[in-house]
């Protein structure tokens, strides 16, 4: 899948990879989309509810060898 | 905006998270949030957060690596291990620190407002304190909490 920027958000707990997220996607442009890679398994569910609540678009979701990847269409 | 309004009132290691999490991740929600800091709470607003401790006395939910009787959780230097030890295990974890925390609140422009008459009931030191805080008193909590869409005591 295409994207934008690429956020390293391995190793961060909780609430960090969303904060981070929050960051990334502030200088970008709507529509743009962010990859998000973490190791926090809570950060699933935690990635799909800062979505909601956002009205950014959480596009995709997928866990490879133990982390887990996102991409994050900005509103 | 949904609002969210915090009372911290401890000022233990463990306690000391929760009012900065959430309010960091509120704020990155969308959310206006006001973080009130009373009695022990307050503490978290001195610049230097790093005597912030926690104690396994009379904590028995405390993860211990070897059980461990109360009167042996009494002897001097017990706090300091229990505490480096957790702190330890957070850095280990990825668990950001406090600091971290409280300064991505007020990055987010989360509102820390100091009990004033905790200031003076332990006459603390205002200088001791980070910049950017209010002081106020009850009137000042309830006037945001009373619209608040999330209110929590912690």
């Amino acid at each position: 899948m295409n994207f934008d920027k690429e956020l390293d958000a391995r190793g961060l707990n909780c609430p960090l990879p969303i904060l981070k997220t929050k960051k990334s996607l502030a200088d970008m442009a709507p529509g743009q989309v962010l990859k998000v890679v973490a190791t926090d398994s809570g950060s699933v569910k935690d990635m799909q509810a800062f979505a909601n609540q956002t009205g950014n678009t959480l596009v995709s979701q997928a866990e490879e060898k133990g982390e887990f990847v996102f991409f994050m269409q900005k509103k | 905006m949904k609002k969210m309004a915090l009372i911290a009132t401890k000022g233990t290691l463990d306690m000391a998270y929760p009012p900065f999490i959430l309010g960091s991740t509120a704020a990155a929600l969308g959310y206006e949030v006001q973080i009130f800091f009373t009695f022990y709470g307050l503490t978290l607003l001195r610049k230097d957060l790093s005597d912030v401790k926690i104690s396994p006395l009379a904590n028995p939910a405390m993860p211990m690596p070897v059980p461990m009787p109360v009167f042996v959780q009494m002897l001097p230097g017990m706090e300091a291990m229990a505490t480096m030890m957790m702190k330890d295990k957070m850095k280990k974890k990825g668990v950001a620190s406090l600091t971290e925390l409280r300064d991505l609140c007020q990055e987010a422009d989360v509102k820390f407002v100091a009990c004033q008459m905790t200031v003076d009931l332990f006459e603390f030191d205002k200088s001791d304190f980070i910049a950017g805080i209010e002081y106020g008193g009850a009137a000042t909590f309830l006037e945001f909490a009373g619209d608040s869409d999330i209110c929590l005591f912690i």
